[in-house]
């Protein structure tokens, strides 16, 4: 793996680069706290609310899975898939305190046999694609090793 | 169900689904005349065109209402073109619907059809960071299927589902579409050769997942008042709800294209799920009930999909889709019929036709018109349907 690339998201300001703790960046509307991700700059999604001031604000960097499945077919472009192909998992993962699904991909080498309903994961920063200069990075779920038994994401 | 609130459907007509590889307009013209035909009126008596339209055909597909009134001969109708992802048929059905109610015209022409690229649906091309389903892809790799796959995990984990039900599905429905002679595909499969197709989105395997087609679907509407005096009330079919309610915040389903949910840590989630909350409003609008309906025409995507169905429109409680489907009340011959029509599974999705499809084959089978796939005695039937964005339908019709 070459290091001398430069190390860039892959989409602008979803996410901080924080290599240790890295975390989604959500909103919070200042006048009612909903939360939204991706953030919300203009308007806020409640209905009872028209909220037009937002504060950015970190989401929890572990939760729950929700659902999972996997991609065994290279998806079609905008997704920038590595040549030959490699299937990955992807996850749903619910957020306790946002109680809110994200969806990622799971890191490479953790198939859907290694995933369940109530699976607890957490956040890390891996690569989506490269180029001649630039690593480009994007969230995904790693499997922390722990499960929810009580699955409180169904109630 | 009050008078005053029906409209009645003097013609179905289709253009078989395929891989024709033509113009979609050709599709849409022949769906047309074949429910003119049926109607026994004249293009020249329309009054009313509401068109469906498609985002993969260039202009002419934005505002197929023209398009199509155009193709058929400019007349002066009145016009209009609906997108609403795979509700935009329903979406056209209801613009008819509520000039036919508003006393505005007499007789409308529904039509939508589409021609359709190979593979999985891709985004809109150029590079778009600000449209959610040209980031899903770009940044998870996540497709239709991955939803579906999604969906279809959750109802092994929490109801018990297996991959023979999800099967079933496609066994059951490969069936009912043998006898219909516009279904794209007509060949019965055993649950063996589903499991041996490949994997597309685990669970689910490539005989599973709709295909994409071309296709084309057709309705003419007409006034109570008008029906009588055209075609006097026998045989009189109904539309007695035409459904197109939004999601409630918070939405706490995932739903394609999104890659999150609403948060519902400000504001409690209440109430239905979307797709239950589509349903709902139309058996409200109808004044019936889930008992009442003897078949059903749902949105089977995927072969798990239609699990989820049953119990949003009502035909069981949630996590006992499974049962009903071993227990074959959701096959011909069974208590209420589910896409007797093969669905999306013997169709593959033309998406502006799709909806309409789904009221052509309730027509059909109210009338006793569907042949070997006909629902003896059918009544009352519904159908469901969910598109991108918030965007779903749920028609009912009556005879
Ligand atoms: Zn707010």
């Amino acid at each position: 793996m070459p290091t001398t690339k430069t190390r860039v998201p892959a989409v602008e300001g979803w996410f901080t680069l924080d290599g240790a703790a890295p975390a989604l960046l959500g909103s919070r509307c200042t006048a009612c706290g909903t939360v939204a991700f991706p953030k919300e700059s203009s308007f806020c999604r409640n209905p009872a609310c028209t909220g037009t001031e937002f504060a950015e604000t970190p989401l929890s960097r572990t939760g729950t899975v929700w659902s999972y499945t996997d991609a065994c077919y290279q998806p079609p472009k905008p997704y920038v898939a590595a040549d030959p192909y490699v299937p990955f998992a992807i996850a749903a993962v619910h957020l306790a305190a946002e109680q809110m699904l994200v969806l990622g991909q799971v890191v490479p080498g953790v198939g859907v046999d290694e995933l369940a309903v109530g699976t607890g994961v957490e956040l890390v920063l891996d690569t989506l694609y490269e180029d001649d200069d630039h690593e480009y990075v994007v969230w995904k779920w790693r499997p922390t090793g722990t499960t929810d038994p009580t699955r409180a994401q169904d109630a | 169900m009050p008078d005053g609130r029906q409209v009645c459907v003097l013609g179905a007509g289709m253009h078989p689904w395929g891989k024709w590889g033509r113009n979609f307009v050709e599709y849409g013209l022949a769906a047309s005349r074949d429910a003119l035909a049926e109607a026994g009126l004249a293009w020249t008596d329309v009054q009313f065109v509401a068109g469906a339209d498609t985002i993969r055909n260039g202009y002419p597909g934005f505002v197929a209402g023209a398009t199509f009134a155009q193709a058929l001969g400019w007349t002066g109708a009145r016009v209009s073109s609906s997108y609403a992802a795979c509700a935009s048929g329903a979406q056209a059905i209801g613009s008819a619907r509520a000039q036919i109610l508003a006393g505005l015209v007499d007789v409308a022409l529904v039509v939508g059809a589409d021609t359709t690229p190979k593979g999985f649906f891709a985004p809109v091309g150029g590079d778009r960071r600000d449209d959610p389903d040209w980031l899903r892809f770009h940044l998870v790799g996540a497709t239709n299927p991955t939803y579906f796959g999604l969906y279809a995990r959750r109802r092994m984990e929490l109801f018990g589902a297996t991959e023979d039900d999800f099967a079933a599905v496609k066994v059951k429905n490969a069936r009912h579409g043998l006898a219909n002679p516009n279904a794209r595909y007509r060949k019965e499969v055993t649950v063996a050769e589903v499991l041996a197709s490949p994997m597309v989105a685990d669970p689910l395997r490539l005989l599973e997942i709709c295909a994409t087609s071309d296709g084309g679907a057709a309705l003419v509407l007409c006034s109570n008042e008008f029906a009588r005096r055209h075609a006097g009330t026998a045989q009189r079919v109904t539309i007695d709800a035409v459904s197109t309610v939004t999601p409630r915040f918070p939405q706490t389903t995932l739903e394609m294209p999104d890659l999150s949910t609403d948060s519902a840590a400000a504001v409690a989630s209440v109430g239905p799920t979307f797709r239950h909350a589509v349903a709902l409003a139309a058996y409200e609008e109808a004044g019936i009930d889930p008992d009442d309906v003897d078949l059903a025409e749902v949105y089977d995507l995927s072969s798990a999909l239609e699990l989820d169905w049953y119990e949003d429109i009502g035909l069981c409680k949630v996590g006992e889709a499974e049962k009903l489907l071993r227990d074959g009340e959701t096959a011909l011959g069974g208590r209420v019929p589910v896409n007797p029509s093969g669905g999306l599974s013997c169709f593959g999705e033309a998406i502006p036709a799709q909806a309409i499809a789904q009221v052509c084959e309730l027509v059909w089978q109210l009338r006793g018109q569907a042949g070997g796939r006909q629902v003896e005695g059918a009544r009352v039937g519904v159908t469901a349907n969910q598109g991108l964005f918030g965007h779903g339908s749920s028609v009912i019709v009556s005879r």
